[in-house]
């Protein structure tokens, strides 16, 4: 099926009760799979006027208490901050699927990594977001499951970072129950509407996204950002091969990432001594595991179908170090193995 | 090298182009293989060159596309120009024989190609809409990797419904397909072992 | 002896880009001919600036010999209205679909009618979401069937079509020209049109015209039933025709507000 199809089906799977969502090239099949399957299981969808609202109802959706989720791409992306950076401050357990497409502005509706910055950091805070990149159709059906179980335990908008050639492609994949994998779904709670009369049963639910004075909100903020800091070892993912003795650290993420894998495969047959590091989660970001393995290297590099996005993660978490990082930046075009070989020589960087 | 075959589709919207890729690709996962297919599509969704890719092997895809294709088939005259950029040296270009000027003169005489009387087939010994089926059989005889049963399977899969409706349907297809795949299977020598 | 008839297309139409990307039986082809011929008659190509939104009016953004600017999905009417106030002289022109204008542009034709924005407003319905598919739009009929109405659009869940004519039309201040025209009457949509440009030409507010349309590959129709789409079913529910003129106001209460206490 497509990945589309595979998203739809996870989110059935995960027990997801509603979608909000509007039409925009390439995540619209998610919706015309979940239109159709979801009376027969009794979810919930409604097409919003856009994306503000979109990205809003599914605000209300978890405070209801429900696993609400939405997808979107693009300039949609983009207008799905708003909710974000809300959902961000008042620690709402959104679930927003991204498929990413060519940028800025309306540029291409097929495909890109471009919308990294803009899922991890597009709010006006600090970007307290779990966003996952899967790379294929079984990781697509596996992270969405994730999200909501990641986002309702931890509480911080999660994201699901496809792209418009996963939306777009038929591969294999093996759909399952999550419970006969052993996984349970987090339950959720609401926020609002509790039971009990408020003020007499109950104190009211109270909840702003406001604060008066300096002091207030950078308690708030830190109290947040501990909190952060402390989930991130159980919720950071990453992936790695060949990287004992590898001279050459190649890094990529999402779909990417298949074809980097396979070059370092290529250049190993060849006797040369490369190796692959994949992020699964850009936030939090495998910084941590990453450095010693770059410690090590010669040189590495960055590949990604954007203009460095992936690249300035990978330079910030590894400041300091003085191993050198290229990179092989190629804005919404998609990537083979070959010419992935072919820079690597053209470089010399093995 | 493991066996690894990359195939590309051109042709005009309607000529069946996704039909083909998805039936083929579909058929290699019934038999086994890893298969991944992707359409080609761009804002103006409607009236563009319908391009699709395919890629068959025993690993897992590594990316959805790929820059020159194994075998790469064109069966409209903007699709001729379309794929230049996935026909390399080694490429077998598969082609409508009613192209063949177009062919020779964006691809030169050496390339290595293989006209299909597709057209004239449908139209005088079946019925225009099995064309595309046609062309499905000379993919499955030029590469030879797959049993005529895994096509038929996928093509029951694809079509079943409208097989239901009229069972002639059903016959009419397998005959495009036989038809072919002799074609096809003249011509071969690439998929097996690369 | 036969003569083959060209048919005469409008001057502003650029030909280079011709045949145009529109599919089979599109209205868009018609609209923007009564579009260009309405330029034509008022003579007004060197200052016309034609702005186009996302979906299927993003497909003419060449399609005339007038400088043009595709934006972003229903931003379409802001960018103009900011052209406008920058350079009066100019005559802008917002071609939208009605995914565009009435769902994700609603907030904007609400913010530019009540302004009287001197822009003219050309809404192409064709009651669905055409370029990413066919979903539903603001104008689905209920019960009709869409990629996100699955089963009928169900009125109890998802409201009832919007009429934006008549949207515009109840808050709109005097001078606002609004009408709702057909593909299935070129000369009348032409009509409106033109009357609508006039509007902005004379200064004397928003001009808003709907235009009824066909989308045969969303709507799985053919070419009869197409017709019959349009001229039958989409009539019942958006109703042809002018719904106020320039002399006047809005229906119901309508205060002038004395402006107090500001030097002229």
């Amino acid at each position: 099926m497509t990945g589309n199809e595979v998203v739809a089906w996870a989110a059935l799977a995960a027990g997801a009760d509603i979608m909000y969502g509007y039409p925009i090239t390439p995540q619209n099949e998610i919706m015309h799979y979940w239109t159709r399957m979801a009376p027969k299981y009794e979810r919930g969808f409604l097409q919003t006027e856009d994306e503000i609202s979109a990205g809003f109802a599914t605000v209300g959706g978890v405070l209801a208490g429900k696993r609400a989720f939405t997808a979107t791409a693009g300039p949609g992306n983009i207008l799905m901050q708003e909710a974000m950076a809300m959902a961000e401050m008042m620690r709402l357990p959104t679930v927003v699927v991204v498929t990413q497409r060519g940028g800025p502005s309306t540029a291409t509706v097929i495909y890109s990594q471009q919308e990294l910055n803009l899922t991890c950091f597009g709010g006006n805070g600090e970007g307290l977001r779990i966003v996952y990149s899967p790379s294929s159709h079984d990781e697509l059906f596996l992270y969405t499951i994730k999200a909501f179980n990641s986002a309702w335990k931890y509480r911080f908008p999660t994201f699901v970072l496809g792209d418009g050639y996963q939306s777009k492609m038929r591969e294999p994949v093996t759909i399952f129950d999550p419970e006969a994998r052993g996984i349970t779904m987090e339950p959720c709670r609401p926020m609002v509407g509790l039971s009990g009369l408020p003020g007499e049963e109950r104190d009211p639910a109270h909840l702003r996204n406001t604060y008066n004075l300096e002091d207030e909100l950078y308690e708030v903020l830190m109290t947040a950002i501990k909190e952060y800091e402390a989930i991130a070892p159980q919720v950071v993912e990453w992936d790695t091969y060949a990287v004992d003795d590898a001279e050459l650290l190649i890094i990529a993420h999402g779909v990417v990432s298949r074809a980097a894998r396979a070059a370092v495969v290529s250049l190993r047959e060849r006797g040369f001594k490369a190796g692959y590091f994949r992020p699964v989660t850009l936030k939090p970001f495998p910084a941590e595991t990453l450095r010693p393995l770059a410690a090590r290297a010669r040189n590495l590099l960055v590949v990604e179908s954007a203009y460095g996005q992936l690249k300035r993660q990978v330079q910030a978490g590894l400041y300091g170090l003085e191993t050198p990082v290229t990179g092989y930046l190629r804005p919404g075009m998609g990537i083979t193995p070959e010419e992935i070989v072919e820079f690597v020589h053209a470089k010399e960087l093995i | 090298m493991d066996f690894n075959l990359k195939i590309a589709l051109a042709g005009e919207g309607g000529q069946g182009v996704q039909s083909v890729a998805e039936i083929i690709t579909e058929a290699a996962y019934q038999a086994g293989f890893q298969a991944l297919y992707i359409p080609n599509f761009g804002v103006e969704q409607r009236g563009g060159v319908s391009v699709a890719f395919v890629q068959i092997s025993r690993e897992p895809v590594s990316a959805p596309k790929f820059t020159t294709g194994d075998i790469v088939v064109a069966l409209s005259h903007r699709a001729v120009e379309r794929v230049r950029q996935y026909v390399g040296e080694k490429t077998l270009l598969v082609y409508e024989v009613g192209l063949e000027d177009d062919v020779l003169q964006v691809y030169g005489e050496r390339q290595r190609r293989l006209a299909v009387p597709a057209l004239a087939i449908a139209q005088e010994e079946m019925h225009p809409r099995v064309f595309n089926v046609i062309i499905l059989g000379v993919l499955v005889g030029v590469t030879g990797f797959l049993e005529h049963r895994d096509v038929e399977q996928a093509l029951e899969r694809q079509f079943g419904h409208k097989f239901a409706q009229d069972p002639d349907l059903r016959e009419l297809n397998y005959r495009a397909l036989d038809r072919g795949y002799e074609i096809g299977s003249g011509k071969r020598e690439v998929g097996n072992g690369r | 002896m036969a003569i083959a008839a060209q048919p005469q297309m409008p001057r502003v139409w650029r030909a280079e880009t011709k045949p145009h990307k529109f599919c089979p039986g599109c209205g868009h082809g018609i609209v923007l001919k009564a579009l260009g011929e309405a330029i034509d008659a008022l003579d007004i190509q060197e200052r016309t600036i034609f702005g186009c939104d996302i979906g299927c009016s993003l497909l003419s953004w060449d399609f005339f010999n007038l400088d043009t600017v595709q934006t972003h999905h229903g931003r379409t009417t802001p960018v103009l209205v900011g052209i406008k106030r920058a350079r009066p002289e100019l005559v802008v022109v917002s071609y939208m679909g009605d995914g565009g204008a009435y769902a994700i542009g609603a907030q904007h034709l609400v913010s530019s009618a009540s302004r009287n924005d001197l822009v003219t407003i050309i809404v192409v319905n064709n009651t669905v979401y055409a370029m990413t598919g066919g979903q539903m739009a603001p104008t689905t009929l209920p019960g009709q069937k869409t990629e996100t109405t699955p089963y009928g659009r169900d009125a109890r869940l998802t409201g009832r079509p919007i009429l934006g004519p008549e949207l515009v039309a109840a808050i709109a201040p005097p001078g606002a020209y609004v009408a709702r025209g057909s593909i299935a009457n070129i000369v009348q949509l032409k009509n409106f049109i033109q009357k609508g440009l006039q509007n902005q030409l004379e200064g004397r507010g928003i001009a808003f015209i709907e235009a009824l349309s066909s989308c045969p590959t969303n709507w799985h129709t053919n070419a009869a039933a197409t017709w019959g789409f349009v001229e039958k079913e989409m009539t019942a529910y958006f109703p042809v025709g002018e719904l106020r003129t320039p002399e006047e106001g809005p229906s119901g209460r309508f205060q002038e507000v004395p402006a107090r206490g500001f030097q002229s």
